[in-house]
């Protein structure tokens, strides 16, 4: 599963979304139906040990990480060695598959969780805060709050304003292209919709694939939609929307939906069967002109040579009023769970992992995020990195991606199914949102 | 089962303790009455409380008093409001009908013509057995290599990787039958195998006495192997029956089990599984499934236990 994961969203830097995989509920349900011959069984059984290993106090901290995959594991294990230089503390991490760490974060949360534990901002982060099963970390903002800026700040509160994460590294969403290319081509990075749509017709004319979109995966359409909402209808609307999930039956979302129309012809032929990694690819065979992705993502196939050959600019401006100010820029961090077995040494921690030092130590030779903490040394960042910085930096509100910025029993199991239904008929838009109205309004009013 | 092997009730009670010893006894009793637990424990409860919950609003987080009960609106919202439903329904159904079509009687045929000892025999039969023995994530792993739009082997070999790509895996409307292509690949040689494993306990004798009398080929398979194969007939059939109802991995590897490939199991999967999940619709939709799967297995036991209980 490391290599290429199913759903493709653990890339190999391990900062990612979430994803669908089995857990221990599904798995007695199924057997409780003759159904059970789920194939994933010895991943639940190596989840299952996570809250055992929870052994720790004085000076070792314990450490729930989703990074199992040699190449971020690599990285932490170099960190927490320096982190027991700086800070005295001896870290025990206990790694966990990336997906599975995900799907049973609440089994993990309410068992016997690790002290200190990767997870992400936005909603994804208040949703547990909400329910009580993490603690606030107010103490290390006293010290590290000078290396933040607002933004990362604010996306590290609680609904009750009280801190519960510690950012570690992030990247942006963008619109994605070879530089080779498009020096060979002499193409021009657009600005707004109109220059965009231009573009794309001269690049299809020119015999490319103007657009590399692929959705087999569902979730990169979020991306999409999450920009296109923001251009239009502005951030406090994005936001509002998918936090209390009320406006899906409205003209602003239907307008969403038709702008969206006007680019699925010159998106990838057949995209709805291709995977992000296969995109990316069209891209980096200089058979696509341009791709809406991550720099997580795309990060991990420009590497080596081609790291500095990847270019990419804001996603276009579409009404003035909103400009280009939001960016998606999902944020991965630590937060610490209800009752550490070593609460000061966890403080400790996180006050070394929120600085720069720290995470660039960790980023090492990483092109696919960058660091959150502010003193960075920009000369060992590539290209992108150093663009990304600048593009971020520019920001004024930063969106987390549609996984992490909404409810996760809706997310998925709702939108991703809705937008590719809309991507494969979007004559039906109209209908597609009556019913993601009414789906929402069932699950907040359950869900409170 | 268990009631088959508890013994007959009727019998003089005399001659049964005669025959039977205390530590038989002893035997006996945890033979049937350690399966029997783990049945109900392992099987019948979780599905009892799958029912139950199926009534409920829970997210899975905090105690069970943080459960609401909230009636019949889980079933409300599946059969109103949920999109997913129908399709699932549907491609659930059309599994279970193309499994009995397709792979059950061609399964049939290769088992015959493997049994009549033609040369190569033992290869032709490793060839076809050979996908029984890859899980079915792997044969979703598989269908990709081959259906993949641009660099699936199809699409190259036809030269459908530009312009006018045919979506094997995108298009909802194709690619389940894609996808049920290759279970069926995978199921015909497990329904070969049981056939085959019937036709060799067939009596030889009995073949050779029609053909004496007179009766032709077909007229052999007709009335002395086919009737001979009704055990194996049953297996099949439930066989047939489970495998439909348990797809699941093929589906989930492609896409999630999305766009086209929806089946109740990987419905059920998607609202119970996750960082917040919908335990109460999730289990209105196991308990559909159970119903289902009920639906097959109820006439299936009432008829095995009417021939058990025949003299």
């Amino acid at each position: 599963m490391d290599i290429k994961p199913a759903d493709g969203r653990t890339t190999s830097s391990g900062t990612t979304h979430p994803a669908r995989t089995l857990d221990r509920r599904s798995l007695l349900r199924g057997s409780a139906l003759g159904i059970a011959a789920m194939a994933a069984s010895p991943l639940l059984a190596a989840c299952g040990g996570s809250g055992s290993s929870g052994s720790g106090g004085g000076t070792t901290v314990t450490f729930g990480s989703n990074a199992a995959v040699p190449q971020p594991k690599g990285a932490y294990e170099t960190l927490f060695k320096a982190a027991h230089t700086a800070t005295g503390m001896s870290v025990k991490p206990n790694w966990v598959d990336h997906n599975t760490f995900q799907q049973n974060i609440s089994t993990y949360l309410q068992g016997h969780p690790d002290d200190v534990f990767n997870w992400f901002a936005g909603e994804r982060m208040q949703f547990f805060a909400g329910q009580d099963l993490v603690s606030p970390v107010d103490d290390v903002w006293q010290t590290i709050g000078a290396h933040y800026t607002d933004a990362m700040k604010a996306q590290s509160k609680g609904k009750d304003g009280h801190y519960y994460l510690v950012p570690f590294d992030y990247y942006p969403w963008a619109v994605f292209y070879s530089k080779s290319m498009w020096k060979a081509k002499g193409y021009e990075e657009p600005t707004t919709w109109d220059e965009w749509i231009a573009l794309a017709k001269r690049m299809k004319k020119d015999g490319s694939i103007p657009i590399a979109f692929t959705d087999k995966d569902g979730w990169p359409a979020m991306g999409t939609f999450d920009y296109l909402n923001m251009r239009m209808n502005g951030f406090d609307f994005h936001i509002s929307l998918m936090r209390n999930g009320d406006k899906w039956n409205t003209p602003q979302v239907k307008a969403v939906l038709d702008q969206w129309r006007q680019l699925i012809p010159y998106y990838s032929p057949g995209f709805l069967g291709l995977t992000w990694q296969e995109g990316a690819q069209q891209l980096l065979n200089h058979q696509a002109g341009m791709m809406v992705i991550g720099l997580d993502q795309i990060g991990t196939i420009f590497t080596g040579a081609k790291a500095d050959d990847l270019g990419f600019f804001a996603f276009p401006e579409i009404d003035p009023a909103n400009g280009q100010q939001a960016v998606e820029a999902p944020i991965d961090g630590m937060m610490v769970s209800k009752s550490p077995k070593n609460h000061a040494g966890a403080v400790k921690l996180l006050k070394y992992l929120g600085t720069a030092k720290a995470q660039q130590l960790w980023l090492g030779s990483n092109p696919a995020d960058i660091a959150t903490a502010t003193g960075v040394d920009a000369s060992k960042y590539t290209a992108p990195q150093n663009a990304a910085v600048k593009l971020i930096g520019g920001a004024k509100n930063l969106s987390q991606f549609m996984d992490r910025d909404t409810r996760p029993d809706f997310a998925d199991p709702v939108m991703l199914p809705a937008l590719q239904k809309f991507l494969n008929s979007p004559g039906d838009a109209a209908s597609i949102l009556s019913n993601v109205d009414k789906q929402a309004k069932s699950i907040w009013a359950a869900g409170g | 089962m268990t009631e088959v092997e508890l013994a007959p009730r009727g019998t003089p009670k005399r001659r049964r303790t005669r025959r039977l010893s205390g530590w038989d006894r002893v035997v006996i009793t945890l033979m049937a009455g350690v399966p029997t637990l783990l049945t109900v424990a392992l099987v019948w409860l979780p599905a009892l409380a799958s029912v139950g919950l199926s009534f409920s609003s829970w997210s899975g987080y905090g105690s069970v008093s943080s459960i609401q009960w909230v009636g019949l609106e889980n079933y409300k919202n599946i059969f109103t409001i949920y999109p997913e439903f129908p399709p699932a329904i549907e491609h659930n159904l059309e599994w279970l009908a193309v499994f009995f079509c397709l792979p059950a009687p061609f399964g049939l045929f290769l088992a015959v013509q493997l049994d009549k000892r033609i040369r190569f025999s033992r290869l032709y039969q490793s060839i076809l057995f050979l996908p029984v023995v890859l899980s079915l994530a792997l044969i979703g792993f598989m269908t990709e290599l081959i259906f993949s739009p641009t660099q699936g082997l199809i699409n190259n070999l036809t030269g459908h990787t530009h312009g006018h790509v045919t979506d094997w895996l995108g298009n909802p409307h194709l690619n389940i039958w894609a996808v049920m292509l290759m279970a069926c690949w995978r199921q015909t040689g497990y329904v070969m195998v049981l056939f085959l494993a019937g036709l060799k306990s067939v009596d030889p004798s009995l073949k050779e006495a029609a053909s004496l009398d007179g009766a032709n080929g077909r007229q052999i398979f007709r009335h002395v192997t086919w009737p001979s194969l009704r055990p194996i007939n049953v297996v099949v059939l439930v066989v047939t029956v489970i495998e439909s109802l348990r797809a699941f991995d093929i589906v989930y590897v492609i896409n999630k089990g999305t766009d086209g490939l929806e089946l109740l199991s990987v419905l059920v999967t998607d609202n119970i599984i996750g960082e917040a999940s919908r335990i109460g619709f999730g289990s209105a939709l196991a308990t559909i499934l159970l119903v289902i799967s009920l639906a097959f297995i109820v006439p299936y036991l009432v008829s095995v236990f009417r021939k058990d209980s025949r003299p």
